[in-house]
């Protein structure tokens, strides 16, 4: 399909088959229910752990609070070798640098947000500055917020452009697009966003900011999953996915990797094309991994403060 | 005209402020002195009891700051509302123990005064146990006693209210909270006083009731990384040493009283300060 035009844009998305809401809620409550066990729950945890974004976004962020957590990111659990460093870390450009130097060559990647984050109220020219710099800092991965007002509004084209403008200014770096899906109200809407964001050239759609709620709901996610997976079967171009935020104990993690083995398929059950954008479920994760190698129940005076 | 047909109580467990049934969908039938057939009651699991410990973490900064006087006074509304409850208390003790109902009435009687003189404690406590203490230095030197946290109690399988009230209040008027594994002979009356609990100010999560088989659960509370105090006053000899053991790892502070406790003696202040620790501050004089 071409994207030339507004018109064609909107053709494109109105024309994708609408969600049946109660059926998506039905099937993400019923694969919600899946029962895993002993060392299904192992392997679970450790895959878990392998795909957190350890994020930190708050404006009250210092140096050390970052260097803290990107030492986290690398070793999890200090007194436990077996446990594997987590995929990233995601903080706010002007801490790339920080993070960049605590996590070296370590292979935890390095994200930042971007493009007048978590708003994206901002002109096109301080957005592609903003990820500029931080790809100039080091930033591995560039997580940005679309212009919600411009999607709901109709004006997919703005979006579309804007998404293509800041994935020319990542040059080597992955583009993650937020949806921001607390903010889009309906799944159809959620499922035109991933459309629109894959066409623009995104390599992860990603849920939310984490300052809105809803955040990462199984439906939302289910929709962008099943998104991803017609993406690939009909362009020809694989997509990865990020939920993040709400997701707090190691059983939302666990109904979030049985959601995408059984709709996108489990070739997307790896680091490279699906994440946890969060922070609490970490300790959630060592704890209940410790549960298991202990045998006793792990307790949160034993793991680090965030 | 039809006989009406009885409406019987479904005994729960207490979790939270909220009475679930056990995850696991198990009860027991529990049968009073006599043998005979009273109710079902519901048989807690591990998972439960991790829920509990949860409920209890979550309830301890709240009950822990709330200041003396108002846990004081909370303990005191706890004995009106089991005051108020007299009869039915009476009767489940009486078909518990197998005792008279004048027997009984004492011994709900000597659970609501055990109460009241617990209360009364609330803010003297600190006096009795805090103390400034002089040192060479221009200091202020002051001790001052802090609950422990969470304290798991395996309640004593004899005396299924007045035992059962002689344990927890101790624990929660020093500002702990507590994960109680009720008498499995006579799990009933733990139940009554949790729907007194639960109508009594008392936040939820302070206390937290499980009915079942303490061999089951205790020894998952001993080893509970978050459970910073153990009272084994109804576990026997071989749990109690089992316990003690899995204790270790964390530093409970464990209380396992020698013999047979007569409740109807006067308790001392042992069960309170048994679940304390002591804050020394060096404050500097004059500024």
């Amino acid at each position: 399909m071409t994207a030339s035009t507004n018109a064609s844009l909107r053709a494109f998305l109105h024309g994708l088959p609408g969600v049946d809401r109660v059926g998506a809620d039905a099937r993400a409550a019923m694969l919600g229910t899946r029962s895993i066990k002993t060392s299904a729950k192992r392997q679970a945890i450790d895959m878990a752990i392998s795909m957190v974004d350890l994020t930190t976004l708050e404006g009250a962020d210092t140096r050390g609070k970052v260097r803290a957590m990107c030492a986290k990111a690398v070793h999890p659990d200090p007194t436990d070798a077996t446990v594997p460093s987590v995929a990233a870390v995601c903080v706010y450009p002007d801490l790339v640098a920080e993070a960049r130097d605590v996590v070296g060559s370590s292979g935890v990647k390095v994200a930042s947000v971007a493009t007048a984050f978590p708003s994206g109220r901002s002109t096109l020219e301080v957005k592609v500055s903003d990820t500029a710099f931080a790809v100039a800092a080091g930033a591995d991965e560039i997580d940005m917020v679309i212009d919600r007002g411009a999607f709901l509004s109709g004006d997919y084209l703005k979006v579309f452009e804007e998404i293509q403008a800041i994935k020319a200014a990542c040059g080597e770096a992955h583009l993650k697009v937020i949806l921001e899906t607390g903010e889009l109200a309906t799944y159809d809407n959620v499922r035109r966003a991933s459309w629109l964001a894959m066409l623009a050239g995104g390599d992860f759609i990603k849920t939310s900011t984490g300052k809105i709620q809803p955040a990462a709901t199984l439906p939302v996610t289910l929709v962008m999953l099943e998104a991803v997976r017609d993406f690939l079967a009909l362009e020809g171009r694989k997509v990865g996915v990020k939920p993040a935020g709400g997701i707090k104990t190691t059983k939302d993690a666990i109904k979030m990797l049985v959601l995408v083995n059984e709709t996108a398929g489990p070739d997307w059950l790896d680091p490279d094309w699906f994440r946890l954008g969060a922070s609490s479920v970490l300790n959630d994760l060592l704890m209940q991994r410790q549960k298991l190698t202990t045998g006793r129940y792990a307790g949160p005076d034993y793991f680090t403060l965030d | 005209m039809s006989e009406r047909l009885s409406v019987r109580k479904t005994y729960k467990l207490y979790i939270g402020g909220a009475f679930p049934r056990s995850e696991s969908g198990r009860s027991y039938a529990v049968t009073g002195a006599k043998g005979e057939f009273l109710a079902n009651a519901s048989k807690a699991s591990r998972k439960d009891l991790r829920e509990a410990v949860v409920a209890a973490r979550k309830a301890f900064p709240g009950w822990s700051s709330a200041t003396a006087y108002n846990r004081g006074q909370i303990l005191y509304r706890i004995a009106e509302m089991l005051e108020g409850r007299r009869a039915q208390f009476v009767s489940e003790v009486a078909e518990a123990d197998g005792v008279s109902g004048k027997k009984a009435g004492e011994l709900v009687d000597a659970a609501v005064d055990r109460l009241v003189w617990y209360a009364g404690w609330s803010d003297k406590i600190t006096s009795l146990r805090g103390s400034s203490n002089p040192v060479s230095g221009p200091y202020f030197n002051l001790s001052t006693p802090e609950p422990t946290g969470v304290v798991g109690i395996v309640a004593p399988p004899m005396g299924p209210l007045f035992g059962l009230v002689s344990v927890i209040a101790p624990v929660i008027v020093t500002g702990n909270t507590c994960v109680v594994i009720a008498s499995e002979r006579a799990p009933l009356p733990s139940i009554t006083l949790a729907e007194v609990l639960a109508t009594s100010d008392l936040p939820g999560g302070v206390v937290n009731i499980l009915t079942g088989s303490a061999a089951e659960m205790a020894p998952w509370m001993a080893g509970h990384m978050d459970v910073n105090g153990l009272d084994l006053t109804g576990a026997d000899a071989e749990l109690a040493q089992k316990c003690e053991e899995l204790a270790a790892e964390n530093l409970k502070r464990v209380l396992r009283p020698n013999g047979k406790t007569d409740w109807a003696a006067n308790p001392g202040t042992g069960r309170m300060t048994a679940f304390l620790e002591t804050k020394t501050v060096w404050h500097p004089i004059g500024i």
